[in-house]
């Protein structure tokens, strides 16, 4: 593929607001998760909430919108100067240039739930004012970040569960090499609510306390919730070396289980052979990878024998899950911003939670956090559906 | 503005009324009246048992249209690459698991919980077919065939291989039904080709547009366009039926269309 540049990037989760919070976080291996006391959730499990997403409802010229998971995406898109970015881009290249590429999974349907606890009595009926277009709809975050920014350009939601956020840089990226605009919002973002929280209980697939992904006795995933975008664009002549770029995107499916991974990993195998290819790169150009690393036991054994497959058992490698929780689908974004935020600050985060690696998993798995310069990183996100998507971010010099 | 542009190899149909392409074709043509009548859904092909009986409605409408597209376009099921794309998703799964949630027991179903994602119909197609390449999972509201056919030729442009686009949504029960009323099941499956073949239909070029989007002349049929996401296609499966040359505007966004040109192979 075509280099691209993260112009400018920012996140929101769990550990921190904005880029700064969230290194400061990742320097000191700070966890996230909490004893769960969201809403009236009654499960012995520990969640990464956002603190103060519904401090303040949008602002009014955005009322349409509103919901948990757009005042997050608004509280994200606030922080490190993003907006004003874009801004930027805007005036450069015309608002109509501009695509909006958003992975998330569920959207703002914890206010539909909320609203079928309040049914009319006589009809049945939901309660007026209810915002299916604004808030219910898996499009109404990407409606809401275009009006927002005052982008008017193509737009669109990718909503393939945990690899969303990740396929949304895939997608943007072609549209732009396609000359279809010339710079894109990408990211995603997810909130807690109950389908997810009981749903994956229901699967018996969540952990009681903080997740670690890798260890021997990892015994599921914690869910969080995360705002992660970047400013997806050409690099131009003059690259400052500290610029991060997206060389490589790489997708495939399982065609295996709905919900479970084949124990060989072969999809995410063919994941990330997908991505090495489309950024032109050899297994031991890349010097850290962010595994997806749910926690559950079955997805990091195919995981572990996946990237062993493809890039060797040294290569140094976390799951950040144990600090911002599992964010769904807006995980590959975040780890992402993650990856780009270790690539310009030479570190590679610890997988925190985690003690004791699980010794028959074939990784270099990163208990402390480890100093020193970092040229070329993957990020690997799969979900339900056995959909799989790797990513290929790299210095520019 | 670059304008992506790929060759329609084959067309899967399913609809209120509507079987198949063929028929479908028919009634866009004017040789035979639109009768609107329930959707119709075939018995899933290449699922297990316990499969078939856990599958939605939506696994079996978009199964239906991907291999009746493949088919037609004689193309490997398995080797494509594919586009899912709807407005609403699996309505039914959603609303039984809203109700559950309001209720003082919120024990999920979890093959429920699994099926109630975006990509579903996407997993399921992999499951059916063994098709191993990239799948999306896409949703625009209303512009969602529109935004499904834009990812689509993009990844014809860049990719040069063949992609299979599949658009479908289907009602929700009430109380959602109330906010957003889709009468019934609508899929459309394209398969498209960076070069053309003995099976193309014609080329596609699309690009963005503020033109006004097309309308369907007949009642009925511009009733299904305007209620139902996925068939927002219409105007343009009917300059595809009539095998003519020219534009057609796509409903999209609010502020924005997206035109595209049509060019007849044969």
């Amino acid at each position: 593929m075509t280099t691209l540049a993260l112009t400018s990037f920012t996140v929101t989760s769990a550990i921190g607001r904005g880029l700064d919070a969230t290194l400061d976080s990742l320097r000191a291996q700070r966890t996230g998760l909490a004893p769960c006391a969201f809403e009236s959730v009654v499960l012995d499990t520990c969640v990464g909430e956002v603190a103060g997403v519904d401090d303040a409802p949008l602002p009014r010229a955005l009322r349409e919108f509103e919901c948990r998971n757009n005042r997050l995406a608004w509280l994200g898109l606030a922080q490190d100067g993003f907006c004003e970015a874009v801004e930027r881009s805007a005036e450069r290249y015309g608002r109509g240039r501009i695509g909006v590429f958003l992975g998330t999974s569920t959207s703002g349907i914890l206010e539909t739930e909320l609203a079928y606890r309040h049914l009319d009595p006589l009809t049945g009926a939901l309660p007026r004012g209810f915002l299916y277009r604004g808030a219910h709809n898996n499009f109404s975050v990407a409606a809401f970040a275009q009006r927002a920014l005052g982008l008017s350009g193509p737009a669109v939601v990718i909503s393939t569960a945990c690899s969303s956020s990740a396929k949304a840089f895939a997608s943007a990226s072609r549209a732009i090499e396609a000359g279809v605009i010339d710079a894109a919002l990408v990211g995603g973002v997810d909130t807690l609510c109950l389908t997810t929280l009981y749903g994956f209980h229901s699967l018996q697939l969540v952990a009681r306390t903080p997740c670690r992904p890798f260890d021997t006795a990892r015994d599921g995933i914690s869910i969080g919730e995360a705002a992660a975008f970047a400013l997806l664009e050409r690099p131009g002549a003059k690259l400052d070396a500290d610029a991060v770029l997206l060389l490589g995107t790489g997708e495939s499916s399982d065609a295996y289980h709905m919900s479970a991974p084949p124990p060989d990993g072969r999809g995410a195998r063919a994941a990330m052979l997908a991505a090495l290819a489309s950024a032109a790169l050899a297994p031991e150009d890349i010097h850290y990878i962010n595994f997806h690393g749910t926690g559950t036991p079955s997805n990091d054994e195919a995981e572990a024998c996946a990237v062993a497959s493809v890039l060797g058992r040294a290569v140094p490698g976390s799951s950040t899950k144990g600090a911002t929780g599992h964010t769904l689908g807006a995980a590959g974004a975040l780890e992402a911003a993650i990856c780009a935020l270790g690539l310009r600050h030479d570190l590679m985060p610890a997988g925190v939670n985690t003690t004791q690696v699980d010794p028959t998993l074939p990784v270099s798995y990163l208990l402390e956090n480890r100093r020193g310069r970092l040229s070329r990183v993957m990020s690997n996100s799969f979900g339900f559906g056995g959909s799989n998507c790797s990513l290929i971010l790299a210095r520019a010099g | 503005m670059s304008a992506p542009a790929a060759y329609v190899d084959g067309i899967g149909l399913l609809g209120p009324g509507l079987c198949d392409w063929p028929a479908t074709s028919d009634v866009l043509i004017g040789k035979v009246p639109f009768a609107s009548a329930t959707t119709v859904l075939p018995a899933p092909q290449g699922l297990s048992g316990a499969e078939r009986r856990r599958v939605s409605a939506l696994v079996k409408l978009t199964l239906a249209v991907g291999l009746e597209a493949t088919e037609r376009a004689r193309a490997d099921p398995a080797a494509l690459p594919a586009v899912f794309t709807s407005s609403g998703g699996d309505g039914p799964t959603c609303h039984e698991i809203c109700r559950v949630l309001a209720s003082a027991d919120r024990q999920l179903s979890p093959t429920r919980f699994h099926n109630s994602v975006h990509n579903a119909t996407a997993g399921y197609w992999g499951i059916a077919t063994g098709a191993t390449a990239a799948s999306n999972a896409l949703c625009a509201h209303d512009g969602s065939f529109a935004a499904g056919l834009l990812e689509s030729l993009c990844q014809v442009a860049v990719e040069r291989r063949s992609v299979l686009l599949i658009a479908y949504d289907s009602g929700y029960p009430e109380p959602l039904r109330g906010v957003r009323p889709i009468p019934d099941a609508f899929a459309v499956a394209l398969v498209l080709a960076p070069e053309v073949g003995d099976r193309s239909l014609a080329r596609l070029e699309a690009c963005c547009s503020e033109a006004r989007s097309d309308r369907m002349s007949d009642a009925g049929l511009e009733a299904l366009r305007a209620s139902t996401p996925a068939a927002r296609c219409l105007p343009l499966l009917t300059q595809l039926a009539r095998r003519a040359s020219g534009r057609t505007v796509l409903d999209y966004l609010e502020d924005l269309r997206l035109a595209v040109e049509v060019s007849p192979c044969r």
